[in-house]
């Protein structure tokens, strides 16, 4: 199924639009006031542009200076270049260190390698520990709406009835009160799971660190509890130092949720050290491909400077409309237009590019200036040259171009058009449904032609 | 071929490296890691410690202050009575030596187990800008001290405030040469927003941050 029947049947859903239209703005008002606070935040904007630029030109170096880095202070480095080496590479880990039970911080890493699967096939338990990709697990296993809200289309309600269904105990109305009893079911988890699995929001190459950022605490107990801890993340996520990295971070919290910081930032260096009390025995860093490479120094690499906040997203029409589910894979919104395609084929996604109305709000807020529109007509035109496109969407147009290069023929046609739109409104100003396109005019009215063209009346004038 | 050289090798290929192109490549790397530039950052009043503790009431946390390091357990103690917590807390070994029995508290100094109430920390330094504690890992600061129990005290001394996150790096550096397993900077207590976008405060982390900034020290 395609973007636009998935969208059709978002709009005709009427609770998905109600909670859309509640939610809506709440992520841009609090962008809007975080981004008010910081007069020179378009300087920050061009310097975390200057970063991410700067690694993606020499990746190469970057990666390898970040693996011996983090080699150099214990961890592991492991290289996976699709879903296949990610799962490899997890179960390999898990049945060295005898894991029956592993939590998980979020990690959209783990989606795209349909990890989840792949460790219960394997006798492994995963547990989501994210208020809101626990939710979707045990909703079998339903898959997020949003990269950082993951269940932005849920109702508390739903939440409630959800809970009390599942967990079996008395119904809980309030959100504080549901909140603490994911607490409470996910505490037991936490400290009996012998392996941790989390994203990495970034690499850190200096000091061969991964910086972790969360606010519920679940990316904490994740890394320090259990023995071994596993971080998958993609090629694309180094940055050089500790101050780059601090530049991010003031970019990425306030873009994705209007915080000055996160409750937690965790920079993770290594394994356990001599003396330590607690933390993990055993840290792997399993860096991904996934077709991140293939947008290495081409035409879309500035897609790969994307930090994963959502503001894209939070502030694109087309998805405040439509919600996160009508995009089909993993990532939604604009940056998942571009992403889409481009890492699971352009035969795959072909309505996704044309799933924007290319009105900039996405580029405008992108804290590392990503060009989205950009890119998604870059898309568009890949689509054409690749001939991708409907059959008759090709030939019309080809037939326009026949047409358009032949003035006679064109201003005979654009008259005989005029003559015939007018003779449609029958005295109206608009025309309401249009006979050769009604879905145009479903939600908007066509505006009827005065009756002459330009160039008649251009002639008209001169003489 | 290995995943790690087929990805570096194309990698490669699309950066169009050759033999040339590679040194210049690393050196262009040295230069960058040699220069540290930092970046733009928001403007910092003087007065670090009283943006310190605005920063950190605005996300939650309550703020207390002594005179001087002696009188944070009496500090500590008055803070759990007036909540109606424990006399009794898990701590680091880094402030286990404070006169806590004369305050009437009861403290272990270990790592934090999931029964643990109250858990007493100090910090490696505090950020002014975001009113951000900053913890590091090691023998005598166990991560999950200020992580498992649904109170976290910390002791933060005001000589340890600087204003950005640049500053405490330079400290880490300068301190403890290279990074520790784990720094975790804390900025109140845990919070999440997942459900209809509801900040509520109280997820998988602690519940209460209470800070005892101390001015003598």
């Amino acid at each position: 199924m395609q973007f636009r029947q998935r969208a059709a049947a978002s709009l005709a859903d009427a609770g998905l639009q109600s909670k859309l239209v509640s939610i809506k703005g709440k992520f841009v008002d609090k962008r809007a006031e975080a981004v008010r606070e910081l007069p020179n935040f378009e300087a920050m904007r061009e310097a975390g542009e200057a970063i991410r630029d700067l690694v993606l030109d020499d990746l190469d170096v970057w990666l390898e200076e970040f693996e011996r880095n983090a080699t150099a202070r214990g961890a592991t480095v492991l290289w996976a270049r699709d879903g296949a080496d990610i799962r490899r590479h997890v179960i390999d880990i898990a049945r060295r260190h005898a894991v029956t039970k592993a939590i998980k911080s979020k990690s959209m890493l783990s989606e795209e390698a349909d990890l989840n699967g792949a460790l219960e096939a394997a006798g492994i338990t995963p547990v989501e520990t994210d208020l809101g990709e626990y939710i979707l697990q045990i909703n079998d296993n339903e898959p997020p709406s949003h990269i950082i809200a993951p269940v932005m289309h849920k109702t508390k309600d739903e939440v409630s009835d959800l809970f009390e269904r599942v967990h079996r105990r008395p119904r809980k109305t309030g959100i504080t009160e549901m909140a603490r009893e994911a607490r409470e079911m996910l505490r037991a988890h936490f400290v009996s799971a012998q392996m941790g699995i989390s994203g990495g929001n970034f690499l850190i190459a200096e000091t061969g660190s991964v910086a972790l950022v969360t606010n519920e605490g679940n990316g904490r107990m994740v890394t320090t509890l259990p023995q071994v801890h596993v971080v998958i993340t993609g090629v694309e996520k180094v940055v050089p130092t500790l101050e780059d990295l601090s530049v991010l971070l003031r970019l990425l919290t306030r873009s994705a949720t209007g915080q000055s910081i996160s409750n937690y930032v965790s920079v993770l260096t290594g394994t356990r050290r001599p003396g330590d009390l607690d933390g993990p025995g055993h840290t792997y860093v399993i860096l991904v491909d996934n077709g991140r490479v293939g947008l290495v120094g081409g035409e879309f690499r500035e897609m790969l400077r994307c930090i994963r906040c959502g503001a894209c997203m939070n502030h694109c029409p087309v998805y405040q409309t439509v919600g996160g589910h009508a995009y089909g894979w993993v990532y939604p919104g604009p940056m998942g237009s571009v992403l889409t395609p481009l890492f699971v084929g352009m035969e795959q996604a072909l309505d996704l590019p044309y799933a924007s109305a290319l009105c900039n709000q996405c580029g405008e807020v992108c804290p590392v200036r990503i060009p989205l529109p950009e890119l998604l007509r870059r898309l568009r035109e890949k689509q054409v040259e690749r001939r991708l496109r409907p059959l008759g969407e090709r030939l019309a147009l080809r037939l326009w171009a026949w047409v358009a290069a032949r003035p006679a023929l064109y201003a005979f046609g654009a008259r005989l058009a005029v003559r015939y739109l007018r003779w449609l409104a029958g005295g109206d100003d608009r025309i309401r449904v249009l006979a050769s396109a009604p879905a145009w005019t479903q939600g908007r009215d066509f505006p009827a032609p005065e009756g002459r063209t330009f160039r008649e009346s251009y002639a008209d004038g001169k003489s | 071929m290995e995943p790690r050289e087929d990805i570096l090798g194309r990698i490669r290929s699309r950066l169009n490296r050759d033999a040339r192109d590679a040194p210049a490549a690393q050196h262009r790397m040295r230069e960058w890691l040699r220069a540290r530039r930092q970046g733009p950052r928001p403007e910092i009043e003087a007065d670090t410690p009283a943006r310190f503790a605005a920063r950190a009431a605005a996300l939650s946390s309550t703020v207390d202050a002594v005179e001087e390091i002696a009188h944070a357990p009496a500090a500590v103690a008055r803070y759990l009575a007036a909540n109606s917590l424990p006399l009794a807390a898990v701590c680091t070994p880094q402030v286990a030596a404070l006169p806590w029995s004369a305050a009437g508290i009861e403290v272990a100094a270990r790592a934090a187990r999931d029964e643990d109430l109250v858990g007493i920390t100090g910090c490696f330094c505090a950020i002014a800008d975001t009113g951000t504690l900053m913890l590091v890992s090691g023998a005598a600061s166990p991560a999950a001290v200020s992580l498992l129990p649904e109170t976290h005290v910390a002791i933060v001394p005001v000589s340890r405030i600087v204003p950005c996150m640049e500053e405490a790096w330079g400290l880490a550096r300068a301190e403890l040469g290279e990074l520790p397993r784990a720094v975790n900077f804390v900025s109140g207590p845990s919070r999440t927003g997942d459900i209809e976008q509801t900040i509520v405060i109280g997820a998988h982390g602690p519940y209460r941050v209470h800070l005892i900034l101390v001015r003598g020290a």
